[in-house]
């Protein structure tokens, strides 16, 4: 087991605001898990605690089976570990240059010389920044999409074996999304990161993920495969959320009278789906 | 945390303070602040925290985000005190040690002052506290008025005033956010001699830096889209007016500075 909470809950103490209710949770190695609820749902504070950035107020956090809410533990090794993109990462940008920015977390991490350079052409490369290029230019310089792809690099430079992404594709243009939801695909396939994406895009989350989570009120209230979590529309529009778009239209077709199944996300499937309901009918007639 | 400081937060209600003019609220704060620097014993302090505490009950503001709001001059009262402890001379001495020593005046002084700095910040806080940074403005503005002819561009620095105190608690969440995000990326602000410290603080200063002129350069933009344009000619929706309560609040404050005075 790589994360698991037992029991945990956060509650905000100046606002009084409980953001998680007696969560228990475990992801394992190689998860690519959805995290999904309305705003103010307790998702950015669960992935807070999951690198030790706020301590649970009750409960406890364990990282590869230890403790890491107890003073002995070296939170520098935890950060390293799991790799926390914030939301409008770019805004947290502050160096002279893109490499000294992105070289910020090897450094801390007291990485050599030699090591950190690598890390930071590695990072540069997957985020589709070209080295020579842009190594040298200000952050600031940058169109909003290079910046949050900089800031992503940031992260990844420090190796992290799990990576979570607090609505990384806020703000992006389609390209940049769809860039944004490769390298997702490309981190977990190739680099067998664990990936938590935090995401209101439904599309994203069905066509990336194998297991979603749905928080509500810091409760978790449903925790499954995609399919079976999005063909309960119902109950996800109860709790302020769609459903991927696609599959909206074949729950669409199938309110008209179609007999087509509506646990389908992918546009190909959905295609061949309707295709075949509609070749069907034709055979009937 | 950063978070907790209260300065220039405002907690809505509708209570008897809430409700008074924000002009004599002003007014009654100098006063009550020139009378605090006049208090010469420690029962005059005494009987200015029951008058704060009553003022904080009165208005049903939350005792506790008040004193937790003292932290972060925590470490300005702390100097004070040993400053006074250690370089004020006179009376018994208690302790000495080389040319360091503690003596009675010092202990006196440290004590005095560090109650005065803090009931001076208690009490200041209930003023934003308890006042929204509409009627803060709109006060100070109409305070500003008489100086105008001086060129005392009056409604310019009521705004920017308002602009300031409005967005201490935005920065101050922007700040922990960002010390977040550098800390995902195993930045280090809590140990190390000053000097590293100091240098930590460089990814958090840029960037918030960078973040409030982005915000001031969105709010200008959006300010003069809805064609402000300075205090000139400007009618207001709420005017504001006396009402005598707000005589009577006054009455009373006056009597209270010139009793206390005299501790």
């Amino acid at each position: 087991m790589l994360i698991e909470l037992k029991n945990v809950t956060h509650v905000y103490e100046q606002q009084n605001v409980m953001a998680l209710d007696d969560v228990s949770l475990s992801i394992d190695k190689n998860e690519f898990i959805g995290l999904v609820g309305h705003t103010g749902s307790g998702k950015s504070t669960l992935v807070q605690l999951f690198n030790g950035l706020i301590n649970p107020t009750d409960g406890k956090v364990f990282i590869d089976g230890t403790k890491i809410n107890s003073e002995k533990i070296n939170l520098k090794d935890i950060r390293r570990k799991i790799g926390l993109v914030f939301q409008y990462p770019e805004h947290q940008l502050f160096e002279e240059t893109v490499y000294e920015d992105i070289a910020f977390g090897p450094k801390n991490l007291d990485l050599s010389k030699e090591k950190t350079d690598k890390r930071v052409k590695e990072a540069m490369e997957l985020v589709d920044l070209d080295f020579e290029e842009f190594h040298n230019r200000s952050p600031f310089n940058l169109s909003g999409g290079q910046q949050r792809r900089v800031a992503i690099a940031g992260v990844l430079a420090m190796g992290p074996e799990v990576l979570i992404l607090d609505e990384p594709s806020a703000g992006l243009d389609p390209k940049g999304r769809e860039r944004l939801i490769e390298l997702l695909y490309y981190l977990h396939q190739n680099y067998n990161m664990t990936i938590i994406l935090i995401s209101h895009r439904m599309e994203e989350i069905a066509r990336l993920s194998n297991r979603v989570i749905v928080l509500d009120n810091g409760k978790i209230v449903m925790d499954d495969h995609p399919r079976k979590i999005f063909s309960q529309r119902q109950k996800l529009q109860e709790l302020g959320l769609d459903i991927p778009e696609i599959t909206l239209v074949l729950n669409k077709l199938r309110n008209k009278g179609f007999d087509v199944r509506t646990d389908l996300f992918k546009i190909s499937e959905a295609k061949n789906e309707i295709l075949a309901e509609l070749r069907g009918k034709k055979n009937v007639n | 945390m950063l978070t907790d400081i209260t300065i220039g937060q405002y907690i809505p209600g509708d209570s008897i303070i809430h409700r008074l003019d924000p002009r004599m609220k002003i007014i009654i704060t100098i006063i009550l602040i020139t009378a605090l620097f006049f208090i010469g014993k420690f029962i005059g302090f005494a009987f200015f925290l029951v008058y704060v505490i009553s003022i904080i009950l009165v208005a049903s503001l939350p005792i506790k985000k008040i004193i937790k709001g003292l932290k972060p001059v925590l470490f300005l009262v702390l100097l004070t005190l040993l400053l006074h402890v250690f370089l004020t001379k006179g009376g018994d001495v208690y302790w000495q040690w080389k040319f360091l020593s503690i003596e009675q005046e010092g202990v006196f002084t440290g004590f005095f002052m560090v109650s005065r700095i803090i009931l001076l910040i208690m009490f200041t806080s209930l003023l934003t506290l308890t006042t929204s940074p509409l009627k803060l403005t709109d006060g100070i503005e109409y305070l500003l008025k008489p100086f105008k002819r001086f060129g005392v561009p009056a409604s310019e620095l009521a705004m920017m005033m308002t602009i300031a105190l409005r967005f201490i608690p935005t920065l101050l969440e922007e700040a922990e956010k960002i010390m977040k995000a550098q800390k995902a990326r195993g930045a280090d602000f809590e140990s190390g001699n000053i000097i590293n410290r100091a240098k930590s603080l460089i990814p958090l200063l840029v960037p918030l830096f960078i973040s409030a002129f982005r915000r001031a350069d969105d709010l200008a933009l959006a300010m003069e889209a809805r064609c402000y344009r300075g205090g000139e000619g400007r009618t207001r929706l709420h005017e504001l007016s006396f009402e005598n309560m707000d005589f009577w609040a006054l009455a009373l404050t006056i009597i209270f500075a010139v009793f206390i005075s005299f501790f």
